[in-house]
């Protein structure tokens, strides 16, 4: 066998690819095999002792067979042979084709009934999934969502869309400019304008016109499903047996749907702390945006990027915050940078308590306030403070434990909750699939879910090839009070690697900032770079405002390989922030004064 | 301590010199009546042996100093003095007493168009006769131009390593690097007041006059929107809030006073010589300082950096200088500018016109050809449309031909008359202030580059120079915006400041690269672009060759307010035959700057469209559009956004 692979053409590539495809969906068991393997021959008795006719074909007897081998490779991600497939499904090798006759999973594919309701039915209507069905349906499939949100232990229910756009993203940078603008407003005198002093805040008002806007999105999603075909459920989705699916109203009303292929979106609900009261008195980000009232005096409970951001936009909009932090601030997240955000936070009056949790009492003070007590995580101290609200945002957990995956045998990560999949999101059953916030290991954010959604649909039905796998990029962004720290990470290192990188930083001044004379030397830039190769960026991080678009050119320049002499080499652009990253020189390791004098 | 190596840099330039050094003069020393010397330039010379012509050009040529003069004059005798006085060996011919005194007198009024004695030649520059031969020694004029070139004529030893003409952006930074070398480092720096007497401090257009006030001021009426924004987001901001002028230029002027004074600290931290005066070559390495009080001195040094920059074009038309103001004004204009006529479509013009009307100001434009001319001109019209919408107005196709007062006053009153470009109609107008912002012009002319030979365009008064910043005159290096054909931003001088600074006294070989260099226009729809326009990526590639994706997107900040939806626009320029590699950026929308620069950093690493995409975006801010562009220009499909993606 030769090593080199002949070169297609994308043309005869594709050709290829339609021929393959073809021939998966045109038989009920299809074998790729090589007649010497000795895996092939095991898997051929086993399908020849159960009685179904295979249609076999010996990649090492064809004249195309490198070709082959190549392009499946591409669709399975599986380079070996044998490649087996069951009515459409790839249910894999040797190994995972007797696994799957041991659980009785390859007898349920065997028996299928080719006339499912659906071609692919999508459990969870957030960014991930609605990208994966439209996707479907754009490539001609019979889709359909289930999509029921569980209202919150206060009642918080939102529309279409998942997470993101109703309780996520969207409403938090909303808040935060709301901040801003506070913070603008108090700028502006500076400038010229003559605003009054003391500008009142009306919560009211901000939240309705945030829900305004997550209305219109919720309906122009449903729009958009509709355009595309793609049947919408809002029914919440239970598997009941192998590829049938029960789908239960808001009124109880159960319906029965059955498809070939099904992914799970389902995503992620907010965490409570399992303490006495705090289901009844506490509420989280899932409450908080559509909250009708203003929360006052609030206790953020937590050190995720959702606490430190509400902590942030909560402050600027006057309300007197407190956050309560267990461990460490941004877990995950570059700790010097974390550092900065919380020290900034605290120039914004935002207090913080560290190393306290909240004990096992919580209860209803005085009329509209909350008795906290807590507890050190060192010692026995113990403290009490009364709050109007108890915003908890300890993490996330996945919606996959009442989805019946055990009925159908996905295997679920017991600890976490999260689906172990493959690197083409496939889970432990051939024809589940999983994306977003419940996969195991994945960067929990929008885009890579959409990403993940859209690029599934196409490996599922044609299209282009493409993967989301653990090469890609993760580009995180957290945003607080007037400061925003995106951190981008390529991989994590040990201390013992530290030798091997450079780090290049200095603090900033915005230009905007200096009129208004605020928060000199607080943004900050960090870039740091691999000496082994060639100073080659890995890192990269910026606290200061506008950080999400600053990092995201960046991001892509570290796509491209960006270099610290490339990154010397590009000519500022005067006066933004982003400039800063052309001219750094002042290593880490150097111990030099970064703080601006001149600009 | 420094200057031993520089003596040996100067030999090495010496001999690279030397066609016009050495070997010519000595020769000519040793054959006094040689009419062909190697450096003739005139080549009258070499026309006959024998005429009085080749005679005269010859004597002329072949010495530095020559007088020509009649025994009987005695106006002469002082002339000699002088001569004797400073000790230079000097060539006398008496034209009475000369063999062909009769043919020589008539060449020498064919050269020089006089018939007067003495005439005095110096350097083979005719200096004129006796009074102009007083005046320049007493100037110090006849002293440089008998060093000029030549080994002979050079100073012992140069007062520093590098003078720097012009103490703005790349002037500073190149010498604030030279500094780091140990290098002897001088920064002349003088401001010549506008027509209308302002002035301002180191640190030159950008600080001053331009980036940074401007910024400031677009950042002011950003403030505006925000006030109107922060209503929708549940701040209660009564509804009609003043802007008050003096106090956003006071504000924006004590940051400035701030930069002025940091600058001059850093100048003296890092030991560079600051002298507040006005620098004009002289001679070969020597360069005359005149302070405000006319108090006038001469520095030589080794090398020179002209970093002199642009100031703003006037109209020549009656009125302008009198009554219009331009970009150096305004931002320190003591009053408020009122009804304000721009006359421009410049980049300076719509900025200014864009920050006037944010803060509440009639403004309208006055444009006699196209918007933003070398931009893409697809985002050119985009930004002009989004300005009229905002209330802008603009005139097209007319030029101002007169501007008169009709009132004096802070602001006054004035008259526009102005003419269509395309017919005889002209129009009347009555605005508080014209600002002026038609283009600049180099400060070039009134420097004494002729003294030193420095070439120049003479049409734009720009500097060639060689892709190492070099002059056509080698001790002389130009940066900024006085050079031909390279980008008039404050970043591009800085690096090439740095960087020629660096191949100079350090060992890098680094060059300054002019290409894909980002930049940004605050408008008040912010354009940020790197790379080729659209129109020149056809021109370059070929339309066909080139795929255009574009999109619309609506910031999400901006849907509560309800504002500009379908206004911002992404597009990127793509080479089909390379991999789709991205040629062209441009982007409208807020933080259109931010947004560009890791682009900018990308499209140095050769960004292709399909890293652009596998690029993961940051939800939700603008800059994630970049990531999902699938529409191309060519297919014409809708790219209105309806809903957020």
């Amino acid at each position: 066998m030769s090593a080199a692979y002949p070169r297609l053409s994308s043309a005869a590539r594709e050709e290829l690819r339609r021929r393959l495809l073809g021939l998966i969906e045109g038989h009920r068991v299809v074998i790729f095999s090589k007649s010497y393997c000795p895996h092939s021959a095991r898997v051929k008795e086993l399908f020849s002792s159960l009685g179904v006719d295979c249609n076999i074909l010996e990649l090492d007897q064809v004249d195309d067979g490198a070709s082959v081998q190549e392009v499946l490779s591409e669709i399975t991600n599986q380079r070996t042979v044998p490649s087996i497939f069951v009515n459409k499904v790839h249910v894999g090798g040797c190994d995972r084709t007797f696994q799957a006759h041991q659980s009785g999973v390859l007898q349920k594919l065997l028996q299928e009934d080719p006339t499912y309701d659906y071609d692919l039915i999508v459990i969870g209507g957030g960014s991930g999934g609605l990208s994966c069905a439209q996707e479907a349906a754009a490539l001609g499939r019979r889709v359909m969502v289930l999509d029921l949100v569980v209202p919150s232990p206060q009642g918080t229910s939102w529309g279409v869309a998942g997470t993101c756009v109703n309780v996520g993203c969207v409403p938090k940078k909303l808040m935060h400019q709301a901040a801003l603008l506070g913070q603008a407003l108090t700028d502006s005198r500076k400038f010229g304008w003559e605003c009054s002093q003391q500008v009142k805040h009306n919560w009211e008002t901000m939240t309705e016109a945030i829900q305004k806007h997550v209305g219109s999105l919720n309906r122009s999603y449903q729009r958009a499903l509709r355009e595309k075909a793609v049947a919408y459920v809002n029914s919440y989705g239970e598997f009941v047996e192998h590829h049938k699916i029960k789908a239960t109203n808001g009124k109880g009303q159960e319906t029965y749907y059955t498809a070939a292929k099904f992914v799970i979106a389902t995503g992620e609900r907010p965490r409570y702390l399992g303490i006495q009261g705090d289901k009844e008195y506490c509420i989280t980000s899932d409450d908080l945006f559509s909250l009708p009232y203003c929360p006052g005096a609030t206790l953020v409970v937590g050190a995720s990027s959702v606490a430190l951001e509400c902590a942030g936009f909560l402050a600027g909009l006057g309300l007197e915050v407190t956050v309560m932090v267990s461990s460490q601030l941004l877990r995950g997240f570059d700790q010097e940078m974390a550092e900065k955000v919380a020290s900034s936070m605290q120039q914004l009056g935002v207090r913080f308590l560290r190393k306290f949790v909240p004990l096992q009492q919580l209860e209803k003070g005085s009329p509209g306030k909350l008795k906290v007590v807590a507890k050190s995580t060192e010692g026995t101290e113990m403290i009490e403070g009364l709050y109007n609200t108890v915003l908890l945002a300890i993490g996330r957990d996945s919606c996959t434990k009442k989805i019946g995956l055990e009925k159908i045998g996905v295997k679920v990560n017991e600890k976490t909750g999260k689906i172990p999949v493959n690197d083409v999101e496939q889970s432990s059953v051939p024809y589940v699939y999983a994306v977003g916030d419940v996969v195991e290991g994945q960067t929990e954010l929008t885009p890579v879910a959409v990403q993940a959604g859209r690029l599934l649909a196409r490996r599922l039905f044609g299209g282009r090839l493409e993967k989301v796998t653990g090469t890609v990029q993760l580009v995180q962004k957290l945003s607080s009070l007037y400061k925003e720290e995106p951190v981008k990470r390529r991989s994590p290192w040990t201390p013992t690697l530290a030798s091997l990188l450079q780090v290049y930083h200095t603090l900033f001044w915005p230009l905007e900032w200096t009129v208004a004379c605020r928060d000199s030397n607080t943004c900050y830039a960090k870039i740091i770079c691999s000496k082994l190769d060639n100073d080659r960026v890995i890192g990269f991080h910026v606290l200061g405002p506008k950080a999400g678009e600053i990092t995201q050119g960046f991001a892509a320049a570290m796509k491209c390989g960006l270099t610290k002499q490339l990154l010397d080499d590009t000519i500022g652009i005067h006066p933004t922030c982003a400039q800063v990253f052309t001219t750094l020189e002042t290593t880490k390791s150097s111990g030099l004064d970064i703080t601006q004098k001149g600009c | 301590m420094g200057c031993s190596k520089s003596k040996e840099a100067r030999v090495a330039e010496r001999q690279a010199d030397g066609k016009r050094g050495r070997g010519g003069r000595r020769a000519a020393k040793d054959h006094l009546f040689s009419p062909t010397s190697p450096e003739n330039s005139t080549g009258s010379a070499s026309t006959a042996l024998t005429g009085p012509s080749a005679q005269l050009q010859a004597w002329i040529d072949s010495h530095s100093e020559v007088t020509l003069s009649k025994s009987t004059c005695k106006r002469y005798t002082e002339v000699k003095k002088l001569f004797k006085s400073i000790s230079v060996p000097y060539f006398l011919l008496e034209l009475d007493q000369a063999e062909n005194g009769r043919g020589l007198e008539g060449a020498l009024c064919e050269l020089t168009l006089k018939t007067d004695v003495p005439v005095v030649f110096v350097k083979r520059r005719q200096l004129g006769g006796h009074g102009p031969t007083l005046k320049a020694y007493q100037e110090g004029r006849l002293q440089n131009l008998l060093k000029m070139n030549g080994p002979g004529d050079l100073p012992e030893s140069y007062d520093y390593d590098l003078i720097i003409v012009g103490g703005g952006s790349g002037g500073l930074a190149a010498a604030k690097e030279a500094a780091k070398y140990d290098k002897k480092v001088m920064v002349l720096d003088f401001v010549t007041p506008t027509p209308l007497g302002t002035r301002w401090g180191l640190g030159g257009t950008c600080v001053n006059v331009g980036c940074i006030p401007k910024k400031l001021m677009h950042q002011a009426a950003l403030l505006g929107q925000a006030l109107r924004d922060s209503r929708n987001y549940g701040w209660n901001v009564e509804e009609i809030v003043k802007h008050d002028w003096e106090r956003m230029t006071e504000a924006v002027q004590n940051h400035i006073g701030s930069l002025n004074w940091g600058y001059r600290v850093a100048l003296r931290e890092k030991k560079v010589t600051y002298e507040n005066a006005y620098g004009q070559f002289v001679g070969p390495h020597r360069i005359k300082a005149t302070n405000n009080k006319g108090k006038e001195k001469i520095y030589s040094a080794e090398r020179f950096l002209i970093a002199t920059g642009e100031r703003p074009r006037y109209l020549g038309i009656p009125g302008d200088k009198e009554y219009c103001i331009s970009s150096d004004d305004l931002f320190s204009l003591p009053y408020c500018p009122g009804k304000t006529l721009v006359v421009g479509a410049s980049y300076v013009a719509l900025e200014c016109a864009g920050f006037l009307a944010g803060i509440g100001l009639d403004v309208t434009v006055m444009v006699r050809s196209i918007l933003l001319r070398g931009f893409d001109q697809d985002m050119a019209n985009k930004i002009g449309e989004h300005m009229e919408e905002h209330g802008i107005k603009f005139i097209r196709q007319f030029v101002p031909i007169k501007v008169e007062q009709i009132e004096a006053g802070t602001p006054g009153r004035l008259r526009v008359v102005a003419k269509s470009t395309d017919s005889d109609i002209t129009i009347e107008g009555e605005y508080n202030t014209v600002l002026l912002a038609i283009g600049r012009d180099a400060c070039t002319r009134e420097i004494g580059l002729e003294n030193v030979g420095v070439k120049l365009n003479e049409q734009t008064g720009k500097i060639p120079v060689t892709d190492e910043e070099q002059t056509s005159v080698p001790y002389i290096y130009a940066i900024g915006d006085v050079l031909e054909g390279k980008l008039e931003l404050t970043p591009v001088a800085i690096q090439a400041g740095r960087l020629l600074v660096r191949r100079l006294y350090g060992s890098s070989t680094v060059k300054c690269d002019y290409e894909n260099v980002p930049t940004t226009v605050f408008t008040p729809l912010e354009y940020g672009a790197c790379g080729l326009s659209e129109e020149k990526a056809v021109e370059k590639f070929g339309e066909e060759n080139i795929e255009v994706y574009h999109s619309h997107f609506w910031p999400l900040e901006w849907t509560i307010p309800s504002r500009d939806n379908n206004k911002c626009y992404a597009k990127i320029v793509c080479n089909i035959k390379d991999s789709e590699r991205v040629v062209g950026f441009h982007v409208l929308g807020p933080n259109a700057g931010e947004v560009t620069q890791g682009f900018a950093a990308a499209l140095k690493c050769g960004l292709t469209k399909d890293q652009l995409d596998g690029t993961i975006g940051i939800h939700p801010v603008c800059a994630e559009v970049f990531t999902t562009l699938s529409v191309t220009k060519r297919s014409g499909e809708n790219i209105l956004q309806t809903g957020c993606g």
